[in-house]
């Protein structure tokens, strides 16, 4: 089947049932996207659909279809990812930093539709992400910076 | 993996070239590369400044701070670093362990000196060349300057002369005096943070080899289970499975070799399901449909330990007497007022948010593993051993850890992986699942205290006494389940009795940040409160009166060590506390009016070299439900802060976390496994729960010390007491049942 993955049409031979997060990792070798719980729970492997944020983990490949796939390795070419970025740069937000891809893919969907976002929308749009290392006061902070930036 | 990465750990591995400083502070000898100064210290001649990091990276953001100390004292500025990473292997770089919030305060003084040492060789390489005296020469931002003759060089240009100098005697040399630093005490962001932010492959699972195939082990749920029936033919028939592996279970591999416990208690008997994806591994590993019988761990019940804990309450300790400072009987009978409390808290899981993997290629008598591990020397050797090769057969590749928590102070991981690999004879990524995870955990053990305080006239404590029940096997309290002198209240209170009572476990019990601390700060603040309730003082007062005059109390001797961590075993230096829980105080404005249903909570603690106190504001609504709106951390490491960003980084996260623990962790057993299975059941922290932190380090004349666990154990019993404040109504049981607190 093909995949739009990054803006790049993409052959993958894969299980229909399998779960992209893994399609990603193991078939395609973008690491990126990460395998946290498996079960929704976590939003480690939180990519974005056509811009809307889902769970790798939750969604079979076969059921992506035409949508247009964002990774962590795609999200440079996004503006509010390039913000983003650079407000977690700047502000150091990583521990472990293995969630953070996901918190970065969920964090720019909330901007892109909220650009200004509300302690409440920060809590509403972040709060499926664990950060085990529990940096949310960076995370927090670094979403105001890049809606500010 | 990326070949340039490779190639990097392929050069940091390299050993030769005679005597080095690598040699002589690592135990080791330099890379045999252009320019290497140390194994630690590498100047390219085409100018770019390497310096490897050596410790596991485990979220404490060691691989920035230790390259930082290099490079304050190599005198480069920080833009000219390249930090390269290390494979696990201890005769080269020295001791590589992520544990014990130890490797700054052991490895503070020792990576200066690499830095000033290798500055050193620079100095004399340039004075050699120009004809004057070493003494004359100043360095500035990877540049030599003599003033006298206005000649200058880069560093790059005297490297090689430098590196084929005897590196100088490590005392000999002078460190900087601490006014002079531009790196350390800065803020400086995170080595790996660009890749991390652009999804770049680091951590052990993003290990891809070729030829390798995916790996999914299905194994008893209950410790030292057998395996009973299995449908192999189900698991081979799913689509992208290639084959099947029997692993026999195995009983002689438990080393000890850096943590106080074995790094594998059992290799457990299983089935391993090779496939060419981890989902295909982890679809045939439940198409096994395996059925487990007995096991070692097969009588384990949380109710029936809460059942003996209750009885042992009601019919006294196993162990009366366990401890005994002072005579707490003889003044427990001359208080004026008794306070009695029963506390207690359960089994927590590790649950770091990378799932446990290995990646292993076992090729005749020799093993390469890619790894998150905090311990790469123990898995090196615990695979040699696993697989009867050679230590320096066995090649660790140190990959970032997503999370460790102390649950990758243990290999079982990597021997299991190991021996799979052995099997499959092509490189194995095995992969655990979340399940896995938490029914395999070295679990931070459960407790239970009854705890008696006796008040005199004024309402000070004179005597305190504790009936501790936890967990051992043979009688024993397991080394994670301590009571000893190194903690509080030993040597505060004088007088103060410790009985104990131990429950068999079969199940392994490990190390979880700030172990043992991260239980005991709860139920010892937590009676604090009680006392100064009882006494009808206020609770910050009241804890200015425990501690008394500023001193250093010694650890009593027979006790200290026991858990093997022999930086527990210092001073309890009540000064220093004073400071902390004073500053705590000020920043949160203590004792300033507060709405309705919100209070203040304040509580501190000393653990892993580092002085803590933390005021909680909490609010609990009608149901029931607790809001902490503000915490407020002073913290006491010691002289200097190596990195201020990642150090307020590590004590808002270890409060944040340590929240997420009081409000919603909890492990128990069923049939003798653990009943949770995920992140469902089991609670960590989220965004809308996090408060703000405020952190101030207060620096004092003392070394400077370790930053991963010690502001964790104090936020529980601050938050508890905050919920008194706000309701009247006091919670001693972990996590805190807020169904309680209902209007």
């Amino acid at each position: 089947m093909k995949l739009n993955i990054n803006g790049k049409s993409v052959d993958v031979t894969a299980d229909p049932d399998m779960p992209l997060l893994w399609a990603l990792r193991d078939v395609l070798g973008l690491t990126g996207t990460k395998f946290g719980c498996g079960a929704g729970f976590c939003g480690a492997c939180t990519v974005q659909l056509d811009g809307e944020p889902v769970r790798g983990c939750q969604t079979p490949v076969s059921a992506v279809g035409t949508a247009k796939i964002t990774t962590i390795e795609g999200l440079s070419a996004s503006a509010w990812g390039r913000k983003l970025q650079d407000a977690w740069l700047a502000l150091d937000v990583p521990q472990c930093g293995y969630c953070q891809a996901g918190q970065l893919l969920a964090a720019e969907a909330l901007l892109r539709t909220t650009p200004k976002p509300t302690d409440a929308d920060i809590d509403a749009a972040m709060s499926g992400n664990i950060c085990r290392c529990a940096t949310y006061t960076r995370i927090r902070a670094a979403i105001k910076q890049a809606a500010a930036a | 993996m990326k070949a340039s990465r490779r190639d990097i750990l392929k050069a940091g591995v390299l050993a030769g070239g005679g005597l080095s400083l690598g040699l002589q502070f690592a135990g080791g000898a330099k890379a045999s590369v252009p320019g290497a100064l140390s194994a630690f210290v590498i100047i390219d001649p085409t100018g770019s400044i390497r310096i490897t990091a050596h410790q596991p990276e485990i979220g404490q953001g060691v691989r920035t701070s230790f390259p930082m100390m290099i490079a304050e004292e190599l005198d480069v500025d920080w833009a000219q670093v390249t930090v390269v990473p290390a494979p696990g292997n201890r005769q080269v770089y020295g001791v590589q362990l992520a544990g014990g919030s130890s490797a700054t305060p052991t490895q503070f003084e020792r990576m200066r000196r690499l830095g000033a040492g290798a500055r050193a060789m620079l100095v004399q390489a340039a004075a050699n060349k120009w004809g004057v005296p070493a003494g004359e020469i100043t360095t500035c931002s990877a540049m030599l300057h003599h003033k006298a003759s206005g000649r200058s060089a880069r560093y790059a240009d005297m490297a090689e002369a430098a590196a084929s100098i005897a590196p100088p005697k490590p005392e000999s040399l002078t460190l900087k005096d601490p006014a002079q630093f531009r790196i350390l005490g800065t803020r400086i962001g995170g080595v790996d943070n660009r890749a991390l932010v652009t999804g770049k492959p680091l951590f052990g699972i993003d290990t891809r080899l070729p030829g390798m195939v995916y790996a999914a082990f299905a194994k008893s749920p209950v410790f030292g289970g057998k395996l009973k029936s299995a449908n192999r033919a189900a698991a081979l028939a799913v689509p992208g499975v290639k084959g099947l592996i029997n692993v026999a279970e195995r009983r002689d591999l438990k080393t000890q070799i850096d943590v106080g416990l074995p790094g594998i208690e059992v290799l457990p008997e299983g089935i391993a399901v090779l496939a060419t994806s981890t989902w295909a591994a982890l679809k045939g590993r439940d198409a096994l449909a395996a059925v487990w019988e007995g096991g070692d761990a097969a009588f384990q019940s949380t109710t029936a330990w809460e059942a003996a804990a209750a009885k042992a309450f009601k019919d006294g300790p196993q162990k009366p007497g366990y401890m005994n400072h002072g005579n707490a009987p003889a003044k427990m009978a001359t208080a004026a007022k008794k306070v009695t409390a029963d506390y207690s808290y359960p089994f927590l899981a590790h649950a770091a948010l990378e799932p446990i993997n290995a990646t292993a290629h076992v090729t005749g008598d020799k093993a390469e593993l890619w790894l998150s591990t905090q311990t790469p020397e123990d898995a090196r050797r615990m695979v040699a051993l696993a697989l009867g090769l050679k230590v320096e057969n066995v090649t660790i590749h140190l990959m970032r850890s997503g999370g460790g928590f102390g649950r990758r102070l243990m290999n079982d991981f990597a021997v299991e992986a190991a021996v799979i690999a052995k099997a499959a004879g092509v490189p194995v990524k095995l992969q655990w699942d979340r399940a896995q995870d938490f029914a395999h955990d070295w679990l931070r053990p459960g407790g239970w205290h009854k705890l008696e305080a006796g008040l005199d006239e004024k309402g000070d404590i004179i005597a305190w006494h504790d009936h501790f029940v936890s967990f051992g096997a043979d009688g024993a309290l397991n080394p994670t389940a301590v009571i000893d002198g190194s903690l509080f209240p030993s040597g505060v209170i004088k007088d103060f009795r410790a009985d104990v009572t131990v429950l068999p476990i079969a199940s392994t019990l490990g190390w979880l940040r700030a172990p043992i601390n991260n239980a005991f700060a709860f139920v010892t603040q937590g009676f604090i409160d009680d006392c100064a309730i009882a006494a009808g003082r206020d609770p910050l007062e009241y804890r200015r009166a425990v501690l008394g005059t500023p001193r250093a109390i010694p650890i009593a001797e027979e006790f200290s060590g026991e858990t093997g961590e022999a930086m527990r075993g210092t001073p309890y230096n009540t000064g220093r506390m004073r400071g902390v829980l004073d500053k705590a105080a000020e920043m949160a404005g203590w004792g300033r009016k507060l709405p309705p249903c919100r209070g203040l909570g304040i509580a501190f603690h000393f653990s892993h070299l580092g002085y803590f106190a933390n005021v909680v504001e909490a609010s609990v609504a009608g149901d029931g439900s607790v809001k902490v709106h503000h915490v407020w951390v002073a913290a006491d490491i010691g002289k200097h802060i190596v990195n201020l960003s990642g150090a307020e980084n590590q004590v808002q996260g270890s409060v944040i976390d340590a929240l997420g623990a009081a409000l919603g962790q909890r492990i128990t057993f069923a049939e003798g496994a653990v009943e949770q299975k995920n992140y469902g059941d089991f609670h960590l922290a989220r965004m809308d729960m996090a408060p703000a932190v405020d952190v101030a380090f207060l620096s004092t004349d003392y070394p400077t010390t370790g930053l991963g666990e010690p502001a964790y154990p104090s936020l529980a019993p601050a938050l508890a007491g905050a919920i008194y404040q706000a309701t009247g109504k006091r919670l001693r049981t972990l996590p805190l049942d807020t169904s309680q607190l209902t209007a």
